[in-house]
């Protein structure tokens, strides 16, 4: 009876102080955020393509308007670099939900080079057996809301229809992934999180062939995603009521003291609760999205499932997405926590590696192989997340980027190795490649060599930083597990190279396809990155090392 | 800025191998003239550095240093001692000697399909690059650069062991065993190769990590003033131990080499014995015992016992083989327990010996097996049971081999000698226990190399070693300077020990021991001026 006689007058002043106070309009600092508003004018552009320009003419155009877009969105991180954000200055910009500092910018550029040369390998069209009445066919399914099997899809088919929307479906997947590592609150966080993984549940549901499958990755991918994000805006929902703020900061300040807790929350909830079982609710859902054991389970399906030029864009940019939001989480709204949560994450680390590397090698399908092995990088990557220190940071922003354009490369070849069912991704349908295509077994076994971290690589360059920030940051222990299940994940690895090589080919074996300019130039630049990555890395080092640094 | 003769004499067989390669493969001929040319011309400069480096001059000569990868404070730095010296030496002699004796080990099949054929240009330009790494392994003086080409070279060995098998003449008659069968074996022995090197190379890396964490420097000059706590120089010591005992190969970790050995060709098989594992001994000399000097001591005892154990394993189980070349892979694990034997005995007796038995090793085994590789792919078998008599039909074979197995049981005379009484000079002094206990290995030496000899070339005339052939010219003139060689550091061995000793002086005094003053004249005969 009191307690509403109390609370009565609270209320009402609430709602007067409210109303008095002239209400300020947000102040969005344009050029800062456009990077990710080049990304989606682009994104729009597509959608506006798909509408309006001719079936015929819509490939080249949607090909123009994302390479261009993602032009300019490159030339706009650069030109930011330029003035000095990254490395002299930095800013929390559009009313302090977008981080404009190094790590935002780095992961930025490497986000949008690496869906550059990811839709190089999506739009492909010179793979797919042809025919003179469709002289093109990409990898994804001519209409993709025919039911797999049905006269529809045959007739689409024959049509020679394609599925150009893949192209704004991707630049919407980027723009989400470029603000999922910079974003500077947790709603921006969560958001970020929806426009990049809502995409790509799509674009897994795509491929042409093996519709079924795709279509099961895809229901998998979002249920499991659904999941995770559950997670996650639940563990925000339980920081907002430990902290009273849903800035990263500002709840950095609350657990060092600087700042109140919201007192009435955080009383009926008795101290930290909140703040333990929030974060560890968020860190979750970023799990999920690195991969990590024991929110892995998706990996193999998705990877396997996806059309091939779809899961090296999503292996390799989601990767760098999502590690960088959970190096922004936990340095910059959680350092003072790093007691509670290093037990917690070196646990993961350790499960991720070993579970990655040991799994893998009984894996007979190349797509799932790589899908294990991606986990065991991502177990590779915590190492440097958990070493605590500058270095781990700029370690994990080099491994991410070393990382990404092997697995691209890696993906774009799986592409190109095909028989009458479409891609041979079983791993004895390879033997003996290197004796048929020895350019293409040579590639690919250059990217494998850098998965397994062999020097003059870059996969070396990456697993000695993170190893070296982890060593430093007192996880010798971790290190140590790298090195070993480096060594188990070498096995999986060469027993690829020796099939390649030393295997005798197959009478039926599959036929290497001559890739076209598009993906040629993919699987050349992840070739190019991976060898100067390896051999000259200082001035990717030094980059990293400079935009190592985050805005609080 | 000087002419960079360490890095010219690296790059110039890494450019014939990647021109070697890059060759179309039907241009066989000019392949392989193309590999021995670049082979040739690094001999030319290995012999040029001998030349220009000074015995009695600073620790290491002809340096070069950049900056390469400031973000771990790893510098592009070369430099050699006496010791990188007579290995790069040997490493450029060998090459030549190995292609000349491989020349026709990767032709084409004139028949089959067309995608079961190799490319002549892929053997010969793996070899070059391999020769290429572990140059510039040897002449590192930085411990990141050392490491990345110590690992890198584990690929172009890998595909050389596992593409390319012993190449027999005319039909596999009576072997019992088809061409898919051992093409199995021979990749699964290139696994095990790889896995074995690369774990090795892993857990060194986790120590290079910790090195530089404790001393913040790669620098071998500058890491030998650092002071590291001792639990952290016995864990990195153990680190680096542990990938170089990998390579040597050390009992227990040795049971890769009889299978890499066995599958490969022979000049594949000389390549691993005789130059890519010396990669590992070196390595024990100039990382282990310069930088972690402390921890070195502390583990003597445990490395000398497995010495030991090598020793007396590989000669004893050499002794059973029944194949050629495993045979004289056991050989090998022994006498690489004979050079580590010499390291671990830390004194200058023991480590001048272990570095001249590198290079006896090196030029007695080449010429043993790589005779052996004749003699197998004549007779289209390696099995010594598959021969007898050989020396009537074929005499100077049969010759050759004799005094190359008599090299390799270190008969006074021939060059392994001088080297293998210098260890156990070196391991007496240590402990006289551990001396006693090689010297056992001598005569089992004795016994496999007899034996070897006796079943295969002496008796009746077997059945298939009728029509055997005897050294073509070409394989002559791969047999001569080997045997030149071996007889002559077998009667003056002084030229190598003069360039070898100060450098063990150097290493000696990192060790802070002193030489137990000599006693015995030889010693101090051999061991003069060293100090």
């Amino acid at each position: 009876m009191s307690a509403t006689a109390v609370a009565a007058p609270a209320v009402h002043s609430l709602w007067t102080t409210a109303a008095a106070a002239p209400i300020h309009a947000p102040k969005i600092e344009y050029a800062q955020l456009s990077p990710i508003l080049v990304v989606l004018g682009a994104a729009v552009a597509g959608i506006l393509v798909e509408a309006f320009v001719p079936r015929r003419a819509r490939y080249g155009t949607q090909l123009a308007v994302t390479l261009i877009g993602l032009a300019g969105a490159f030339a706009a991180v650069v030109g930011l670099a330029a003035t000095g954000y990254a490395t002299t200055k930095a800013d929390l910009a559009a009313m302090g939900s977008i981080a404009v500092d190094g790590p935002s910018l780095f992961l930025q550029g490497t986000l949008i080079l690496v869906t550059a040369v990811g839709v190089l390998a999506i739009a492909e069209r010179g793979l797919e057996p042809q025919s003179r009445e469709v002289p093109h066919v990409d990898a994804f399914a001519p209409q993709a809301a025919a039911v797999p099997g049905s006269e529809d899809e045959k007739a689409a088919a024959r049509a020679g229809w394609s599925t150009t929307e893949v192209f704004p479906l991707t630049l919407f997947a980027l723009s989400g992934m470029l603000v999922f590592p910079a974003a500077g609150d947790l709603l921006t966080l969560f958001i970020g999180l929806e426009i990049l993984s809502l995409p790509l549940y799509l674009m897994c549901a795509l491929a042409r062939r093996r519709r079924l499958l795709s279509q099961e990755s895809a229901v998998k991918y979002f249920l499991l995603g659904a999941f995770a994000s559950a997670f996650f805006l639940f563990g925000t929902a339980l920081l907002y009521g430990y902290a009273g703020t849903l800035d990263l900061g500002g709840i950095a300040k609350v657990v060092t003291g600087d700042a109140a807790p919201n007192a009435a929350l955080n009383a009926s909830a008795h101290g930290d609760a909140l703040l333990l079982i929030g974060g560890a609710m968020i860190v979750m859902g970023l799990l999920f999205k690195v991969g990590a054991v024991p929110f892995h389970a998706w990996t193999p399906d998705v990877y396997q499932g996806a059309p091939t030029p779809i899961t090296g864009f999503m292996a390799a940019a989601t990767k760098v997405a999502a590690f960088g939001a959970l190096l922004r989480l936990l340095y910059v709204a959680l350092p003072e926590m790093r007691w509670d949560w290093r037990p917690v994450m070196w646990g993961v680390a350790i499960l991720t590696m070993a579970l990655g590397a040991i799994v893998a090698v009984t894996q007979t399908d190349v797509k799932r192989m790589l899908a294990y092995s991606s986990i065991a990088h991502a177990g590779f990557l915590l190492t440097g997340v958990i070493a605590g220190n500058k270095q781990g940071v700029s370690a994990v922003l080099f491994y991410l980027a070393a990382y990404s354009f092997v697995t691209l490369g890696a993906f774009a070849v799986v592409t190109l190795v095909r028989d009458a069912g479409g891609e041979a991704t079983h791993l004895s349908r390879w033997d003996g490649l290197g004796r048929r295509s020895p350019l293409v077994a040579v590639t690919f076994a250059l990217f494998l060599l850098a998965f397994a971290g062999i020097p003059l690589t870059s996969g070396f360059s990456g697993k000695f930083a993170v190893f070296s920030a982890a060593a430093k940051g007192g996880a010798v222990p971790l290190v140590v597990v790298g090195v070993l299940c480096s060594a188990v994940a070498a096995f999986f690895y060469v027993r690829v190279i020796v099939r390649m090589f030393f295997a005798e080919p197959r009478a039926d074996g599959p036929s290497v396809a001559v890739p076209s300019a598009l993906t040629g130039t993919a699987i050349a630049v992840g070739a190019a990155a991976t060898l100067v990555l390896g051999v000259f890395p200082q001035w990717a080092f030094d980059l990293a090392d400079k935009a190592s640094v985050f805005i609080r | 800025m000087s002419f960079p003769l360490l890095t010219v004499t690296a790059a110039v067989p890494a450019a014939g191998a990647v021109i070697t390669g890059a060759l179309p493969a039907a241009r066989r001929g000019a392949a392989k003239a193309t590999a021995m040319g670049f082979a040739l011309a690094t001999l030319v400069l290995a012999a040029v550095v001998t030349g220009r480096f000074r015995p009695g001059g600073a620790q290491y000569q002809l340096t070069e240093s950049h900056s390469w990868i400031p973000a771990f404070g790893v510098r592009y730095q070369l430099g050699v001692d006496g010791i990188a010296v007579v290995l790069v030496l040997l490493t450029a002699v060998l090459l030549p000697v190995v292609m000349l004796a491989s020349w026709h080990d990767a032709d084409l099949p004139a028949e089959g399909p067309k995608d079961k054929r190799r490319p002549a240009g892929a053997f010969f330009g793996l070899m070059l690059a391999i020769e290429a790494m572990v140059i510039i392994a040897f002449e590192a003086t930085d411990v990141f650069l050392f490491y990345i080409f110590f690992e890198a070279m584990l690929i172009p060995m890998y595909f050389l062991i596992g593409g390319f098998g012993q190449k027999y003449e005319g039909r596999r008659a009576a072997v019992g065993d088809s061409a898919d069968e051992s093409s199995v074996r021979r990749s699964r022995a290139a696994v095990k190769f790889l896995l074995y090197n690369l774990l090795g190379g892993l857990v060194m890396l986790a120590a290079v990590v910790a090195l530089y964490v404790n001393a913040h420097s790669f620098s071998v000059p500058a890491l030998q003033n650092a002071h590291l706590s001792t639990t952290a120089e016995r864990l990195i010591f153990l680190g680096f131990m542990f990938a170089f005992a990998v390579k040597a190969p050390l009992w227990p970790l040795h049971t890769w080499l009889p299978g890499a050995m066995g599958e490969s060709t022979a000049g594949t098989a000389v390549l691993i014995t005789a130059v890519v594992d010396k990669v590992g001994t070196f390595a024990m000399l100039r990382f282990c015992l310069q930088l972690f000097p402390g921890a070195s001591a502390w583990a003597t005892p445990v490395v000398l016992v497995l010495a030991v154990i090598s020793i007396l394993y590989g000669a004893i189980l050499a002794v059973v083989q029944k194949d050629i070349k495993r045979l004289i892979a056991y050989a090998s694990i022994s006498h690489f327990g004979f050079i580590i034997l010499g390291i671990f005995a830390l004194n200058s007796r023991g480590q001048s010996g272990a570095t001249l038995y590198m290079v006896n090793h090196g030029i007695s085994t080449a010429a043993l097996m790589l005779i052996a590789g004749f003699l197998i792919s004549r007779r289209g078998s390696a099995l010594i049971a598959d021969f007898g008599g050989v020396q009537k039909v074929a005499p100077i074979l049969a010759g050759t081999f004799l005094v190359a197995g008599l090299a390799t049981l270190s008969l006074p005379g021939l060059a392994p000698f001088t080297s293998e009484f210098l260890v156990l000079l070196g391991a007496f002094e240590h402990t006289p226990a551990i001396g006693v206990a090689a010297v056992v290995g001598i005569v089992f030496a004795a016994l496999y190399v007899l034996v070897l000899y006796q079943r295969t070339m002496t008796g009746p005339v077997k059945d298939g070693v009728t029509a055997l052939k005897d050294l073509k010219v070409r394989e002559i003139a791969v047999v001569a300077p080997l045997m030149a060689l071996l007889l002559f550091l077998g009667v003056y061995p002084q030229p190598v020990l003069n360039v070898v000793n100060p450098s063990v002086g150097h290493t000696m005094s990192a060790l802070h021991k002193q030489d137990p003053k000599p006693t015995h004249p030889v010693a101090e005969a051999i061991n003069g001026g060293s100090r």
